[in-house]
C-alpha cells in the first residue's frame, strides 16, 4: 500500500550540522503522527523540508506514492499537502475572513478573473466559513487577525492550513503557549481532523502527544531514535534516557 | 459605493475645466492639466507595485519612457498617425518589456529588488542614449499629433487643448477603474496577500512568482499609457524621460500621496506636479522647495496625504464627543 506521506531518509545540512540527518517516516491517512524532540532536535526543519519550504539536501519526499521532493511549496500545497506554522504567520491586518478566504482562494486561484470580485467567489467563502466553523473562529469573522488573542491565532493558524483542503497536515506545535481550555479544543480539532487527513503533528506538551497520537516518532539531533506506538514508546528505555526520562533518573540517582 | 461616487464626482468635476471662464479654463491650464493627469497614470501603475504588491520598483520609468519611444518610432513622418495601432503598440511594447525584465528581477526581494529594476532601467536608458536609431541624447520628434478615429469619424481631435485633456482624463478613468477592478478581483486579493506576507501565501498554494509578475506587467502596461500620452503631449521625446530621476518622482508621488491606495498616487502626483510647478515659478532654487516639502509632509503625514485625510475625518467625530 502506499502512504499518505512518506519521507525517505529525509537530509537537511546546514554547512557542517546535519539538521535533520536521515529521517524516515510514514504518514497514514486516517492516522496522527506524531513526532516528539528537544528543541534543535530539528522537528520544525523537518516539517520545512516535507512542505517544501526547505529544499532537501538528500533524500526523498513522497506523496501518496509519488516523488515531490523536487516540488515548490505552492506545488506541494496545491496537491493537497499543508502545513501550519509554530510561530503564528497570518495576515496581521487583514480579518480573519480574509486570512482564511485568501488560503481557500488557493484552490481556485482564477487570477484571469479581473472582473469578479474577490468576494463573489463562492467556493473560497464556504470553504473559509467552514474552517472558522471547525477551527472554533465562527464569530470571530470580521475582527482583524492582529487583534485576536494568542490561543486564537493559534486556531486561525490551523484554519487556514485547512482553508486550503488538504488531506496531509502538518501542524507545527499548534498547542504552543495556549491556556489548558484552549488546549483541550484544540485536541477535540485534531481528533476531528483524524478523520479526513493523515496528520503529522509535532508538540511538546507530553499529554497532549500521548492523548492523541497513532504514532509517535522521538528525535535526538536530527535524526530518529525511535518510532513505534505511544505504549511501546513510553517503555523504550532508550527514549526514556534520552527524553522522557532524564528527569527521572535524576531524581532516582 | 461611496468611494465610487467621489471618484465619479472628482472625474466630473475635472472634466468641467476646459468649460471654465478665462483665467483658468486657458490652453495652459489645459496643458499642465494633461499633464498632471499623465503623471497620475504613471503614479498609479506604480502604485499597483509598491503600494498594492510590495515590490519597490525603482525602475519604472523603463516603461514609460519606451512607450514614449515606441511611439517616437512608429508615428508616421508626414502625417498624423493611427491612434489605436500607436496606443496598442506602445502600452503593449511596454507591457513586453515589463515582461522581460520581470522574468529577471522577480527572483530578488526588498533592497536586492530596487537595486536590480533600477539597474536594468538604467541599462535601457543607456541603450536609448548611446544607439543614434533612437536619436541619442538629442532625442527624437512627433510631428502630428496621431488620430483616433472610430468608422470614419474623428473621436478626438487632439490638436485641440480641450480634446487632449479629455483624452487624457479618459485614459486617467480608464486607469483608476481598471486599476481598482482589479485590486477587487481575486488577482488583487492575491497581491495584497503577498504585500503582507509572501511566505504565507506561498504556503497556501500561490505560485507567488507568477503572481508578482502580473503585477509587475500590469503596472508596466499602464506606465506604458502614461508614457504615450506624454510622448504625444510633448511631440518629443529624450532620454530623460528614461532616467532614474522620473523612477524617483513616481515613487516619490506615490510615498507622498499614501501607499497602498490609488486615491493616494492620484493625489501625490497632483501635489508634486503643481507643486514643482509652482515652486519653479518662484525661485530658482526650487528643489530646496520640493525637498523641504517632501521631507516635511512625510515626516508629519507617515500614511502620505490620503492617511492624514484619513485620520483628520475619523479625529473629527471623536473631537465632538470629547466636547460633549
Amino acid at each position: 500500500m502506499s502512504f499518505a506521506l512518506e519521507a525517505r531518509g529525509v537530509t537537511r545540512r546546514f554547512g557542517a550540522l546535519a539538521a535533520v540527518d536521515g529521517v524516515s517516516l510514514a504518514l497514514q491517512q486516517q492516522r496522527i503522527h506524531a513526532v516528539i524532540g528537544t528543541n534543535g532536535a530539528g522537528k520544525s526543519t523537518l516539517v520545512n523540508l516535507l512542505s517544501g519550504e526547505l529544499p532537501l539536501s538528500a533524500g526523498q519526499v513522497l506523496l501518496h506514492g509519488q516523488d515531490i521532493s523536487r516540488w515548490s511549496q505552492p506545488r506541494r500545497a496545491a496537491a493537497g499537502l499543508n502545513r501550519s506554522y509554530q510561530r503564528n504567520n497570518v495576515f496581521l491586518p487583514l480579518s480573519v475572513r480574509e486570512n482564511c478566504r485568501l488560503a481557500a482562494q488557493a484552490r481556485r486561484p482564477a487570477p484571469w478573473k479581473v472582473w469578479e470580485r474577490a468576494e463573489r467567489c463562492e467556493y473560497s467563502n464556504r470553504i473559509a466559513d467552514e474552517a472558522m466553523e471547525r477551527c472554533g473562529l465562527a464569530a470571530a469573522g470580521d475582527r482583524l487577525a492582529a487583534s485576536l488573542s494568542h490561543g486564537q491565532k493559534r486556531q486561525l493558524e490551523v484554519a487556514m492550513c485547512l482553508a486550503t483542503q488538504p488531506r496531509v497536515v502538518l501542524l507545527d506545535e499548534p498547542l504552543a503557549g495556549m491556556g489548558a481550555e484552549e488546549s483541550q479544543r484544540m485536541l477535540a480539532l485534531l481528533r476531528t481532523l483524524r478523520e479526513d487527513h493523515a496528520v503529522l503533528l509535532i508538540e511538546h506538551d507530553m499529554d497532549a502527544v500521548f492523548a492523541v497520537a497513532d504514532t509517535i516518532t522521538v528525535m535526538v539531533n536530527g535524526s530518529v531514535l525511535a518510532s513505534s506506538l505511544p505504549e511501546d514508546v513510553r517503555r523504550n528505555p532508550q527514549v526514556q534516557h534520552a527524553y522522557l526520562g532524564g528527569e527521572q533518573e535524576d531524581a532516582d540517582g | 459605493m461611496k468611494t465610487r461616487i467621489a471618484w465619479i464626482a472628482a472625474f466630473a468635476l475635472l472634466a468641467l475645466l476646459p468649460g471654465l471662464p478665462e483665467p483658468i479654463g486657458t490652453a495652459f491650464h489645459l496643458e499642465l492639466g494633461a499633464q498632471v493627469l499623465t503623471m497620475a497614470i504613471f503614479a498609479l501603475s506604480l502604485q499597483l507595485l509598491v503600494g498594492c504588491t510590495g515590490l519597490v520598483s525603482l525602475g519604472h520609468a523603463a516603461y514609460f519612457g519606451a512607450a514614449a519611444y515606441v511611439v517616437a518610432m512608429l508615428a508616421p513622418q508626414s502625417e498624423a498617425g493611427n491612434g489605436w495601432w500607436l496606443l496598442a503598440a506602445s502600452v503593449g511594447g511596454a507591457a513586453l518589456l515589463a515582461l522581460l525584465i520581470g522574468l529577471l528581477v522577480m527572483r530578488t526581494r526588498g533592497v536586492y529588488f530596487i537595486m536590480v529594476t533600477l539597474a536594468f532601467a538604467q541599462l535601457v536608458y543607456f541603450v536609448v542614449h548611446d544607439t543614434s536609431g533612437f536619436g541619442g541624447s538629442d532625442g527624437a520628434y512627433i510631428y502630428f499629433r496621431p488620430e483616433f478615429r472610430l468608422g470614419g469619424a474623428l473621436l478626438f481631435d487632439l490638436q485641440k487643448p480641450a480634446h487632449f485633456y479629455w483624452f487624457t482624463l479618459a485614459s486617467c478613468g480608464l486607469t483608476v477603474s481598471g486599476l481598482g477592478m482589479v485590486l477587487r478581483s481575486r488577482l488583487g486579493h492575491a497581491f495584497a496577500g503577498i504585500r503582507h506576507n509572501e511566505q504565507r501565501m506561498r504556503a497556501a498554494g500561490f505560485p507567488t512568482v507568477a503572481y508578482k509578475l502580473a503585477s509587475f506587467v500590469i503596472a508596466g502596461g499602464f506606465a506604458g499609457l502614461a508614457g504615450f500620452l506624454y510622448a504625444v503631449r510633448n511631440g518629443f521625446v529624450n532620454p530623460e524621460i528614461l532616467s532614474w530621476h522620473q523612477s524617483g518622482n513616481a515613487l516619490l508621488m506615490v510615498i507622498l500621496g499614501g501607499l497602498g491606495s490609488l486615491a493616494g498616487a492620484m493625489a501625490g502626483a497632483v501635489s508634486f506636479v503643481l507643486l514643482s510647478e509652482w515652486f519653479q515659478s518662484l525661485t530658482k532654487h526650487w528643489q530646496l522647495l520640493m525637498g523641504g516639502f517632501i521631507i516635511g509632509s512625510v515626516a508629519l503625514l507617515p500614511h502620505g496625504l490620503v492617511g492624514g485625510f484619513r485620520a483628520l475625518r475619523r479625529t473629527r467625530p471623536a473631537a465632538r464627543e470629547i466636547a460633549r
